[in-house]
C-alpha cells in the first residue's frame, strides 16, 4: 500500500531584493519557489531537476526547514512541518528528515574527526552513553562502505579522498534513522568512477532503512537512474511532473523537451539535434504574471502571452504538465 | 543486519591526546618553520628567565637591602648615584640608588601579568561576541558592531586617565580595563567577519538540520574554527597592553610599585633625560626591554600567522 | 607532419612529502584542424599535460623529459621569448573557471583588447574591431563590448574567454573543461559554437574533460587519462565501439544516460591512487578486475593494437585480432 510521506501545498519562498535606491521603495523580491505542489510517497525517490538557480536547493531546504515558507504548507505524515516552532516537536522533526549536501568538501567540520563529525547528531538526540555512540558510528561507517570502521573514525576529512567524504555526510544523515532525507546533488561534485559507487549506497540504504528521497540534481541522467518520479523546474515553478521514464521518453513540456534535448549522449555515432530555446535565463524578480517560460519559449502563441501562468494539469497517468499548449 | 561490532579499540581521550599531540607537532611544524616565530619565542624565554632568576638571586647573591627594586639602595656609593655601570650594578643606578639590572627583572613579571592577562580577556570577549553576532546577525549584531566602532574612535588614554581619577589603578585592574576596552573593539570586528566565512558553511547547516541549538553550533563549530585567529590577536594585544602600560606609567598615572614605563618615569622625573646619552643605563634599559618584548610578540603572532593562514605559507 | 607531437612527456611536482608523479610517458598527435578530448578524472594529470605543453607550469614542477614538437619545433628547448610568441598565436587556452578569472573593475571589451594588443602590434581602434568580429564569432551581441563583467551571466562570461582566446586566430585551442560549470543548455550553446568556429577557421582543439559524454560529441579522436599516464589514445568512435583498456571500459559504464535502457551501473572499487607513491607496474592495477601478475611488476608498454588505436595494457579488452 502506498501511503504519501511528505506533501508540499502551495509552498512559496520570496527573498527579498538589496535596494540601494533612496527615493522609491518598491519592494523587489525573488520568486525563489512559487507556488509548488507535489507529494513523495513512502520508500519512494522523488527527483527535482532543474539548472541553476531554478528553486530546486531552496525547495529542499525549505522541507529540512532550513528556510520558512513565505506562505503554503508541508505536511510530513499528515503534519503541518510550518507549524513546528521549537521543543520536543522540532526535535522529532530533526530526527525524521536529514540532509545531504552537495559538497563532500565543506560539508564536514575540518576540525572534526569522522567519529565526532557523525556522532554529532546522536549526541544532540541524546545518546549520552559513549560507547553506544562508538558502537551506533562503527555500525554506520561499515553501512555506508567505509570498512573497517576502526580506520576511519579518527581521521580527518582532509585525509580522505571526495567520495569517502561523501560517504561519511551519508552516514550522518542516516545515523539517527530518518525517515526522510533531502539528498541535494549528492555525487555532482565526485570523480566519475566513486559516482556510480555512492547512488548505488544511496538506493542500498533504502532498502535496508525504508528512507524516502527527495533528490535533487541537474543531470537529467542521474535523476533517471535514481528516481522513480521527477518534477522539472523552472525558475521556481514545476513545469511537468511524472514518472521518470514516461518524462523522459516522451517530454511535453518545451522547456523539459529542450533540457533533455541539450543533454550530451555518451555515443560519438549519434548527431543530437540543437535544443528549442531561445536566450538566456534570467532571475525571477518580481516576474511577469505570464508564463515564466514564456519569454524563451519556441513554440509559444498568443494565449500564452494573454493568460496568467498556466496551471500544472494531469495529462493522463500521473503526468502533469503546466502549459496552454499540451493538453 | 549487520552485527554490532563492540569498538572496544582504545578508550577514546587516549585516541584524542594523541590526535592532539599530533596537529600540535605539525602546526609547531609549521611555526618552526616561518623563522620569525622561533625568534619570538626564544626572545620571550630570555625575558621569562630574567623573570624566574631574579628571586633567586635575590634569595642567594643579592642583598635585599640593597637590590630591592623598590626599597634598595646602596650606601656603598652615596653621592654617586645615579651610577653608571659597574661590576657591582651592571646596568648600574637610579638616581635614588637603586640597582636598574634587578628593576628590569623585577619589572618583567608585572609586563607578563598585565600582557597575558588584558590579552586573554580582549580574546575571550572577542571571540564570544565575534560568534553570537556572526550567528545571530539583526539588532545584536548591529548593536555591537556599532559598540565597537565607539570603543574603537575612544581616546583610550584619555579615559584612563579620567578613570584614574575615580579609582586607583593598579595593575589588575588596568589589565581588566584594556582587556575589556578592546574586547569590545576592533577585535570583535575582525573576529566576527572570520566567524561569518564560517558560518556560512554547509557543515553548519548539516549541524542545524542534525537539531543542534544556536547555542551548540556556536560552541561545537564556530568557536572553535575562529579559535586560532583569536589566538594570533591574542599576540598582538599584549603587545598593545605592554605599550599602553609604558605610555601610562611615565605619565605617572598608575598605581604600580615598579615597572619599565615607572623606570623611564623616575629617571625622567628626576630630569635624567634631557641630557641624551649621558645617562643612558637610566632609560636605555627599559626602553630597549619595551620594545624587545613587544617586538617579541610581535614575531610570535607573525609566526603564527603562517600557521593559521594557509596562504602565507611557502610551498 | 602533425600540428603537434607530443612525445614521452614526463613532468612532476615537487612537494615536501615527495615528487608527485603528475605526467608520466605521454605521447599523442594532434592533426590541424582536428578535435582531439582527453578525459580523466580530476588529479589525472589532463591539466598538467596542457600547462607543460605551453610551458605554463608553477615553480615547483620539473620537467624531466620528452618533446613537444609544434609545427616541428621542439617546444622544450626554445628561448622563453620565442615560447611567449607561440602563446596565443600558436597555442592558446581556455583555462578552467576562466570565466571568473575577468577582473570585475573593468569592461570586458577592454580586457580583451589589452590581452590583443600585448600580442599583436595593432591600434585600439583596430583591436576593437577585432574584438567585435571575435564577439560575433562566440555568438555574443556586440552592445555588451563595452558592459562589466556582472552584468554578464555565466555563459556570456565563458563566450567572452573564448572570444579572448581565439584573438591571435591560433592553430591550436586548449580548452580546459570549457563548460563544467554551465547548465546543460548554455553548454550545448557553447559547444556547438566552439566547434562551428573550429570548422571555420580550421584550427585544431584540444577538449579536456571528465566528462565523456562532451567528449562524444566534439572529439574525432581521444585519450583516456589515469593517474598520470595515457591508458588509451584513438579513434572516437572506435574507442567507444571497442573499448581496449579495462578503465575506459569502466569510465563508460560508471556514465548513466538519458537514451537507450536503463542499465545497472558499475562504480570501480577503491580510489585513485596517490600520485606521490603510484603503483609498481600499472597504475591502474589495484582497481582493475582483469589484473594478472605481471600487471603489478611491469609497467605495460603503450602500444598499437588497431592501426590508430593505442593501449597501455597487459590484457586488453578488444581490438587484438
Amino acid at each position: 500500500m502506498m501511503s504519501t510521506i511528505l506533501q508540499l501545498q502551495n509552498v512559496t519562498k520570496l527573498f527579498p531584493v538589496k535596494q540601494r535606491t533612496f527615493a522609491l521603495k518598491v519592494r523587489q523580491f525573488v520568486h525563489a519557489v512559487d507556488m509548488v505542489n507535489f507529494a513523495v510517497e513512502t520508500g519512494e525517490i522523488f527527483g527535482l531537476v532543474g539548472e541553476s538557480g531554478c528553486g530546486k536547493t531552496t525547495t529542499g531546504k525549505l522541507i529540512v526547514k532550513l528556510y520558512e515558507p513565505t506562505s503554503g504548507k508541508i505536511f510530513l505524515d499528515g503534519q503541518d512541518i510550518t507549524l513546528i516552532r521549537s521543543g520536543a516537536a522540532l526535535r522529532r522533526f530533526r530526527r525524521a528528515v536529514q540532509m545531504i549536501f552537495q559538497d563532500p568538501y565543506e560539508s564536514l567540520n575540518p576540525r572534526f574527526t569522522i567519529f565526532d563529525t557523525i556522532a554529532e547528531p546522536l549526541e544532540i538526540h541524546g545518546v549520552r552513553s559513549l560507547s553506544e555512540r562508538e558502537a551506533q558510528v562503527a555500525e554506520i561507517l561499515s553501512q555506508v562502505g567505509l570498512t573497517p570502521p576502526e580506520t576511519f573514525m579518527f581521521r580527518y576529512p582532509h585525509e580522505l579522498s571526495g567520495g569517502q567524504r561523501q560517504r561519511v555526510a551519508i552516514a550522518r544523515a542516516m545515523v539517527i534513522r530518518p525517515r526522510f532525507v533531502v539528498a541535494d546533488e549528492p555525487t555532482s561534485m565526485l570523480d566519475v568512477s566513486v559516482r556510480a559507487g555512492v547512488m548505488e549506497l544511496l538506493l542500498e540504504l533504502r532498502r535496508d532503512f525504508g528512507v524516502s528521497y527527495l533528490y535533487i540534481t541537474h543531470d537529467l541522467a542521474v535523476a533517471r537512474y535514481m528516481c522513480e518520479r521527477l518534477a522539472v523546474m523552472y525558475l521556481g515553478k514545476i513545469v511537468e511532473l511524472g514518472s521518470t521514464e514516461v518524462v523522459i521518453q516522451t517530454p511535453l513540456h518545451p522547456y523539459t523537451q529542450a533540457l533533455l534535448a541539450a543533454v550530451p549522449v555518451p555515443d560519438p555515432t549519434y548527431k543530437r539535434e540543437p535544443p528549442q530555446i531561445k536566450g538566456d535565463v534570467i532571475a525571477p524578480i518580481n516576474p511577469p504574471p505570464q508564463c515564466r517560460f514564456l519569454p524563451r519559449c519556441p513554440k509559444a502563441q498568443e494565449v500564452c502571452a494573454r493568460s496568467p501562468h498556466p496551471p500544472l494539469v494531469d495529462v493522463g497517468g500521473g503526468h502533469f504538465v503546466s502549459c496552454y499548449l499540451v493538453r | 543486519m549487520i552485527p554490532r561490532r563492540n569498538v572496544g579499540i582504545e578508550p577514546l581521550w587516549k585516541i584524542r591526546a594523541r590526535l592532539w599531540a599530533r596537529s600540535l607537532r605539525k602546526n609547531w611544524g609549521l611555526f618552526w618553520e616561518s623563522r620569525i616565530g622561533p625568534l619570538g619565542l626564544a626572545i620571550i624565554l630570555f625575558f621569562v628567565l630574567l623573570m624566574v632568576a631574579h628571586p633567586i638571586l635575590m634569595a642567594t647573591v643579592w642583598d635585599p637591602r640593597v637590590y630591592d627594586p623598590v626599597v634598595g639602595f646602596d650606601r656603598a656609593m652615596v653621592g654617586r648615584h645615579p651610577a653608571p655601570p659597574s661590576w657591582a650594578h651592571p646596568l648600574g643606578t637610579d638616581p635614588i640608588g637603586r640597582d636598574i639590572l634587578s628593576q628590569l627583572m623585577w619589572s618583567t613579571r608585572s609586563e607578563f601579568a598585565l600582557g597575558v592577562t588584558s590579552a586573554l580577556i580582549t580574546v575571550v570577549i572577542g571571540t564570544f561576541i565575534g560568534a553570537v553576532c556572526a550567528y545571530f546577525g539583526g539588532v545584536v549584531d548591529t548593536f555591537f558592531m556599532r559598540l565597537a566602532d565607539l570603543v574603537m574612535l575612544f581616546p583610550f588614554i584619555a579615559l584612563l586617565m579620567v578613570l584614574r581619577s575615580i579609582v586607583t589603578l593598579d595593575l589588575w585592574r588596568l589589565a581588566l580595563v584594556m582587556g575589556v576596552l578592546s574586547g569590545f573593539g576592533g577585535i570583535t570586528i575582525i573576529l566576527k567577519a572570520q566567524a561569518l566565512t564560517v558560518k556560512v558553511k554547509p557543515y553548519i547547516e548539516a549541524a542545524k538540520v542534525a537539531g543542534g541549538s544556536a547555542f551548540h553550533i556556536i560552541r561545537r563549530h564556530i568557536v572553535p574554527n575562529i579559535m586560532p585567529l583569536s589566538f594570533l590577536y591574542m599576540m598582538f594585544n599584549v603587545t598593545g597592553a605592554v605599550f599602553t602600560e609604558a605610555v601610562l606609567s611615565y605619565f605617572g598615572l598608575l598605581d604600580i610599585r615598579m615597572s619599565w614605563g615607572i623606570m623611564i618615569h623616575t629617571a625622567e622625573s628626576a630630569g635624567y633625560l634631557g641630557a641624551f646619552g649621558q645617562y643612558w643605563w637610566l632609560w636605555a634599559p627599559p626602553g630597549a626591554a619595551i620594545t624587545l618584548l613587544c617586538f617579541a610578540f610581535y614575531l610570535v603572532g607573525r609566526g603564527l600567522d603562517t600557521v593559521v593562514n594557509p596562504r602565507l605559507r611557502k610551498r | 607532419m602533425p600540428l603537434l607531437d607530443v612525445r614521452n612527456l614526463t613532468m612532476h611536482y615537487v612537494t615536501k612529502m615527495g615528487d608527485v608523479h603528475a605526467v608520466d610517458d605521454v605521447s599523442f598527435m594532434i592533426e590541424a584542424g582536428e578535435a582531439i578530448g582527453l578525459v580523466g578524472e580530476s588529479g589525472c594529470g589532463k591539466t598538467s599535460i596542457a600547462l607543460t605543453l605551453l610551458r605554463l607550469l608553477p615553480d615547483n614542477a620539473r620537467f624531466l623529459g620528452g618533446q613537444v614538437l609544434f609545427e616541428g619545433k621542439d617546444l622544450t628547448h626554445i628561448p622563453e621569448e620565442e615560447m611567449r610568441k607561440i602563446r596565443w598565436r600558436g597555442i592558446s587556452m581556455i583555462f578552467q573557471a576562466a570565466m571568473n578569472s575577468l577582473n570585475p573593475v573593468y569592461r570586458v571589451g577592454d580586457q580583451i583588447i589589452e590581452a590583443i594588443q600585448n600580442h599583436l602590434p595593432i591600434s585600439y581602434r583596430e583591436a576593437k574591431r577585432r574584438v567585435s568580429e571575435l564577439f560575433e564569432l562566440v555568438g555574443l551581441p556586440p552592445e555588451v563590448i563595452d558592459r562589466y563583467p556582472h552584468e554578464y551571466s555565466g555563459g556570456m562570461k565563458q563566450r567572452a574567454v573564448i572570444a579572448m582566446a581565439l584573438a591571435c586566430d591560433p592553430k591550436l585551442v586548449i580548452a580546459d573543461e570549457p563548460t563544467t560549470a554551465l547548465d546543460v543548455i548554455v553548454q550545448d550553446h557553447i559547444l556547438r559554437r566552439i566547434d562551428e568556429v573550429r570548422k571555420k577557421l580550421n584550427m585544431a582543439m584540444m577538449y579536456i574533460s571528465h566528462d565523456i559524454a562532451v567528449i562524444a560529441e566534439v572529439s574525432q579522436r581521444l585519450g583516456v587519462m589515469y593517474a598520470g599516464c595515457l591508458v588509451e589514445f584513438g579513434d572516437t568512435v572506435t574507442i567507444f565501439k571497442r573499448p581496449a583498456h579495462p578503465y575506459t571500459v569502466a569510465l563508460m559504464s560508471a556514465f548513466p544516460s538519458i537514451k537507450g535502457e536503463k542499465r545497472k551501473l558499475q562504480g570501480l572499487p577503491g580510489e585513485p591512487p596517490d600520485l606521490l607513491q603510484p603503483p609498481l607496474g600499472c597504475r591502474f592495477h589495484p582497481r582493475c578486475a582483469y589484473a594478472t601478475a605481471i600487471c603489478a611488476q611491469r609497467a605495460p608498454r603503450y602500444e598499437e593494437i588497431e592501426p590508430g588505436h593505442l593501449v597501455a595494457c597487459w590484457n586488453p579488452r578488444s581490438g587484438r585480432a
